[in-house]
């Protein structure tokens, strides 16, 4: 355990945990207000993988991360509008909607990988960039500073989700469509439309957090994302459908992972323990997540289709 | 009430829509024989007035993609390289990390009559012991195993993957600066761990104060963690990286970053880093696939286990030409695989 305990070793950990984190928090901060609008997503896993292979395969072909970002945005708001039809028009069951909406991504995906791409290529990154002066900082700047661009964007909209739904008009209209859509119908609030928005940025959020991935890691192969779409969703009731929840939740989680990662390669935990070890993150959730639901509860109208006529 | 009666059907066809849109990616799963055998160029360049017998078909089910320059990627070149000897039909459902859809194509493949359904995953064997008993006239091959569940109809094939392993780790102790060198694995059974300890034998056999750190990622699939556990051995100091399994990309994508030496295993990877791929051991399925063949066509549909290795040329060392690998190296490498191939270098066996 001694080795664990150097400063270079657990500023790598901190680091890395940061990284981890990345595509969970942007799809669960996607997820937290797409649910606190009242719609639940389980595709986020599949919209995930449509956003890392669309960044991949753009990166691929253009050398741009930039344009792989911006194809993979667009492809966000294409699977919004597909699934605010399927939950807001035809009005279905949001569950079972959302688990075709992950097949599609799973199959489509490695159906188009197969037949453009094959063998997996590796591509160059988005790179890391050094915030100026804050980086210098010994330590400090190695574990915040020195990160790639999806790892700030996701972490600053962390405030900004909060600003927006706790002290704008719209967030005010996304909380009353999520608890009583009726009530807020009444007032004149566009329940639908303020869903279609929510379900676009959820969207959106989750292509940019499989994009964030698949740029992270400079490649692409069938089940990138290997569930962190779900647990994404998992984190957004860990997080009692705050920004600042989700956030603690994903960074929990990716410094647990980290933390795991750095006991096998220092051999500190080995054999059986080790995979026992590995298992901590999605243990913890699961503790938290009980914790959690005694406590807070989840938003009235979740998963709860609007229909004027009743 | 008629409106929500039309959304109902609406929403019900958009919902199949999606499912069956996406289940077309790997159709395989649910229905192999629909996908017509894909014929080998040795079998369309056979004359085609020869009324010879039957093209023998097999069937070949695989837990990823077919050019995952990998585990699924040495099956799939080795029954090329079958097919350019032999007059063969060969259908390939890859991506099968699921293993009841995996079961279904095996089903499907045995149901359509293939001659030889290849289980190309250790975690296919228990649906594949119910299978067998349900096709009796169908050869199955299951690998890597040595088991083959005392059935008549299962064959099982095995690698010595620790030999190359070894050879691997010879090397790596040479290049190695910092005397650390990482290693990232999937989970600690079949091939991967006979590779690592393998690597790790050889490693210390040639640099006994070398320090070489295993990471068993506990995933086959996961390649952000591959990724972090590379970063992680780099930040411990490891100047050389080895892995093995389809989430190693990852791990070569961090190789690349850093200008670090990369050693591979299963299939030539030098595709992942034409500057950082020092060799990869390659897996020559066919020896055994030839043999297994043979005796199909003698009558004989399993109860026997294959493994292939340096002695039998089952398996191989590929240099990659663009790293510049010094000639000293090279000359130990190609010593150690002699050494092993004739008996006087011992690799461990694993447990």
């Amino acid at each position: 355990m001694g080795d664990f305990f150097t400063v270079s070793v657990l500023v790598a950990t901190l680091a890395s945990g940061i990284r981890l984190a990345t595509p969970f928090l942007l799809a669960g901060l996607g997820e937290t207000i797409g649910q606190r609008s009242g719609v639940l997503n389980l595709g986020v896993e599949g919209v995930m993988l449509l956003g890392a292979f669309t960044a991949y395969y753009v990166t691929l072909e253009t050398d741009s991360p930039t344009l792989g970002i911006l194809a993979a945005i667009m492809v966000g708001l294409m699977m919004g509008l597909v699934y605010a039809f399927i939950t807001l028009v035809m009005q279905a069951e949001q569950g079972i909607s959302g688990i075709g909406i992950y097949l599609f991504g799973l199959g489509f995906t490695d159906l188009l990988f197969q037949k453009n791409v094959g063998t997996p290529i590796p591509i160059s990154g988005l790179g890391d960039i050094h915030i100026p002066l804050l980086s210098d900082i010994p330590k400090i700047g190695e574990i915040f500073f020195q990160h790639s661009l999806p790892v700030y964007v996701a972490f600053a909209l962390v405030p900004v989700v909060w600003f927006m739904i706790n002290k704008t008009t719209f967030g005010l209209n996304i909380r009353a469509v999520g608890e009583t859509p009726e009530a807020a119908d009444t007032l004149g609030v566009s329940v639908n439309g303020t869903r279609l928005i929510t379900i676009l940025i959820a969207n959106t959020m989750a292509c940019l957090a499989g994009a964030a991935l698949a740029l992270e890691v400079g490649i692409f192969q069938q089940n990138l994302t290997a569930g962190q779409g779900f647990i994404a969703i998992a984190l957004v009731y860990f997080g009692a459908w705050r920004s600042y929840g989700v956030m603690l939740g994903a960074l929990l989680f990716g410094i647990v992972q980290a933390t795991v990662l750095q006991w096998k390669t220092l051999g500190i935990v080995e054999g059986a323990t080790a995979s026992l070890t590995a298992m901590a993150p999605a243990l913890l959730t699961i503790v938290v997540l009980v914790i959690v639901s005694r406590r807070v509860a989840a938003p009235s109208a979740l998963t709860r289709p609007f229909d004027r006529s009743g | 009430m008629k409106a929500s009666k039309t959304r109902a059907i609406a929403s019900a066809a958009a919902a199949f829509a999606l499912v069956t849109t996406a289940c077309g990616s790997d159709d395989a799963a649910d229905e192999p024989a629909a996908e017509p055998p894909v014929e080998t160029e040795a079998a369309a360049d056979e004359p085609a007035a020869e009324p010879a017998a039957e093209p023998m078909k097999i069937g070949i089910v695989a837990p990823s993609a077919e050019n995952d320059l990998a585990w699924s990627q040495s099956m799939f070149d080795s029954v090329n390289r079958v097919g350019e000897g032999r007059d063969i039909e060969v259908a390939i459902s890859g991506g099968l990390f699921v293993v009841e859809d995996a079961a279904a194509a095996l089903r499907g493949y045995a149901e359509d009559g293939f001659d030889l359904v290849i289980a190309h995953g250790t975690q296919f064997g228990g649906p594949l012991q119910e299978i067998a008993d349900d096709f009796p006239e169908v050869a199955f091959a299951l690998g890597t195993s040595t088991d083959f569940f005392g059935k008549d109809n299962i064959f099982a094939y095995s690698v010595d993957a620790g030999q190359g392993g070894y050879v691997n780790g010879v090397m790596a102790a040479q290049l190695t600066a910092s005397n650390v060198i990482g290693v990232v694995g999937p989970v600690p059974a079949g091939d991967a761990k006979l590779y690592i300890d393998g690597f790790v034998a050889g490693a210390e056999a040639q640099n006994p104060d070398a320090e070489v750190n295993v990471n068993y990622i506990d995933s086959f699939g996961d390649v952000q963690l591959a990724s972090e556990a590379a970063k992680a051995h780099v930040a411990n100091g490891a100047d050389v990286l080895t892995g093995t399994a389809q989430m190693v990309v990852g791990a070569t994508g961090v190789a690349a970053e850093e200008g670090i030496p990369w050693f591979g295993t299963q299939s030539n990877q030098t595709d992942l880093g034409a500057d950082i791929v020092v060799s990869s051991q390659v897996y020559h399925w066919e020896i055994v696939l030839e043999q297994m063949l043979d005796k199909i066509t003698a009558g004989t549909l399993g109860g026997e286990a294959f493994v292939i290795s340096f002695e039998n040329m089952g398996l191989e060392m590929e240099y990659n030409d663009g790293f510049g690998l010094d000639a000293s190296v090279r000359e130990s490498a190609d010593a150690t695989v002699a050494g092993i191939s004739e008996g006087t270098i011992e690799v461990p066996a694993g447990e």
